[in-house]
């Protein structure tokens, strides 16, 4: 069985039926920002119950590393990369990447989101995150 | 307004020390400081503990075995910057005439390994994006685009920190490296190897805080003048701010913590980044002195490669910047490293620094940005 690392940060759609998966944002109604992961309260202006949004990519890749050593908590195989992609409603997201080596990466590049695998968890379940990967690359999961 | 002076420091050495507490290092600073300072029990009005690991009431378990409690004693955490705030607090309160005499000290007892922070959330921590060197390489990253730094301009800040260190007795690395030892060191996080990065470690430093017009004159060492204690927290927008966000806007362009605090401290000092003679900031890695240098105003935005190959940031050079060494040389006890910076500017400011004192100094600053994002700025003078 499939469970999410957090409820309610993104959709995790059947590849076979569904459209692609989303990011669940928000837009503030005042101020147009949007924001990652959903707010109660707009980060920026302050002005409460922002409309949802679902951020689906694609986007372009803005900065980029690789985790080489795992960091606390992490249960998951090591290198991955981790980078910041910016969607078209303007705003930058972090996330992990399915390219793990820095060398195979360049600024702009197109990302698409996608829905991994981190680890099977003591209950036997795979716990699945949103992450981003260039278009070419199959999806992992 | 009621000027504040520092008439007293003490450090325990930042290191790794099996089997030596919290609290035992913090009575060794609290101590030192005490002692320069002149000042015994019934000699201070209150006490600003900076812990981020130290548990409960850290300061009291200090002040307790120093045999000196009854006035209040306050924890302070705000992460790297714990000390920065805990010298804000302690020195609005002499400026408000609330106290006379204050001791502000920090202690830390860092898990080694690297940083598990209570900031982030279990599912971040399940999701591998709770990496702070992760968040560095990232920063690194964007700074080498944008300033035109160079894997080889970063190695050159280690080799920089280390050759100050190396005559630092209070810093955990006192041995000199090269740009092809730190070049030739595993990579942790693209584009920083870890000799780029600083080890948290363990450590404390103390300072004691009189109202100018109550220091006896000629006192012994001679009192520096607290210009500035400015502590800020961020504005949102920026991706990859301290304040660890999962998103930012793509069109940002809010000032960052430390540029903030710098603008608010140089107001409040009076003093601007020209006036400056000696600098300890922030580099919890070789970029992030680079971009503190281009967020304090040391030089123009993207010109911080340039600052460093001028050799102007060298001891010698027109500003030297970590002649402690800085947490590359001294690591970084989070409570500790803010004041531990302040004691290393007091000891300058008074010519006590023997190799590595910059000389001539009369305008210090100090700089710690870390997680909230809390970004302290302090300027001293004598």
């Amino acid at each position: 069985m499939r469970v999410m690392v957090r409820e309610g940060l993104f959709t995790d759609p059947d590849p076979d039926t569904d459209p692609a998966p989303a990011l669940l944002g928000s837009r503030c109604t005042n101020c147009g920002n949007v924001l990652f992961p959903r707010v109660d309260a707009c980060t920026y202006c302050a002005t409460e119950d922002p409309e949802p949004v679902d951020l689906s990519g694609p986007g372009t890749l803005w900065a980029w590393t690789a985790v080489t050593a795992p960091p606390p908590g992490y249960r998951g195989e090591v290198p991955f990369g981790v980078g910041v992609v910016e969607l078209p409603e303007g705003v930058r997201v972090i996330g992990r990447l399915t390219e793990s080596d820095p060398a195979a990466l360049a600024t702009g590049q197109p990302m698409e989101l996608r829905i991994v695998t981190l680890h099977r968890d003591d209950d036997g379940n795979d716990v699945v995150t949103y992450a981003f990967g260039p278009p070419s690359a199959s999806a992992p999961s | 307004m009621t000027g504040v002076a520092v008439t007293g420091v003490g450090m325990h050495p930042f290191g790794r020390f099996d089997g030596v507490s919290t609290t035992d290092m913090g009575v060794a600073a609290v101590r030192a400081a005490l002692r320069e300072a002149g000042v015994g029990k019934g000699g201070f009005q209150a006490a600003f503990c900076g812990t981020a690991y130290g548990g409960v009431a850290t300061g009291h378990k200090v002040l307790s075995r120093l045999g000196m409690t009854g006035m209040p004693i306050v924890d302070v955490e705000a992460g790297c910057a714990s000390g920065s705030a805990a010298l804000m607090l302690a020195a609005a309160a002499i400026r408000a005439g609330q106290y006379d005499t204050v001791v502000v000290f920090g202690t830390e007892k860092m898990p080694k390994g690297i940083i598990r922070s209570s900031f982030f959330e279990p599912w971040q921590e399940e999701a591998g994006l709770a990496s702070t060197p992760a968040f560095f390489g990232l920063r690194a990253q964007r700074l080498c685009q944008t300033s035109g730094i160079t894997k080889d301009h970063l190695a050159r800040v280690v080799v920089k920190n280390r050759r100050h260190g190396a005559a630092n007795p209070d810093a955990m690395y006192q041995k000199e490296t090269t740009v092809e030892e730190v070049l030739a060191s595993r990579v942790v996080c693209e584009p920083l190897h870890l000799f780029m990065m600083c080890s948290p470690n363990e450590g404390a430093a103390a300072l004691v805080l009189r109202r100018t017009d109550l220091v006896t004159s000629p006192s012994s060492p001679a009192p520096v003048t607290l210009a500035a204690a400015v502590l800020r927290s961020h504005i949102p927008g920026s991706v990859l701010s301290e304040s660890t966000p999962l998103s930012g806007l793509v069109h940002d362009d809010a000032p960052a913590p430390t540029t903030l605090s710098a603008t608010a401290a140089y107001e409040e000092a009076g003093l601007g980044p020209a006036d400056l003679h000696v600098v300890e900031c922030q580099d919890t890695d070789a970029a992030r002195e680079l971009g503190s240098c281009e967020e304090l105003g040391l030089c123009e935005p993207g010109g911080s490669a340039a600052l460093l190959s001028s050799g102007a940031t060298h001891l010698g050079g027109r500003l030297p910047v970590n002649p402690s060494g800085g947490l590359l040389s001294k690591g970084e006890p989070l409570g500790a490293s803010a004041l531990g910076q302040v004691v290393e500017l007091v000891r300058q400011l008074r010519g006590e620094c023997g190799p590595r004192q910059v000389e001539g100094a009369r305008v210090a600053l100090s700089h710690t940005v870390g997680r909230g994002a809390n970004a302290g700025v302090v300027i001293l003078t004598r």
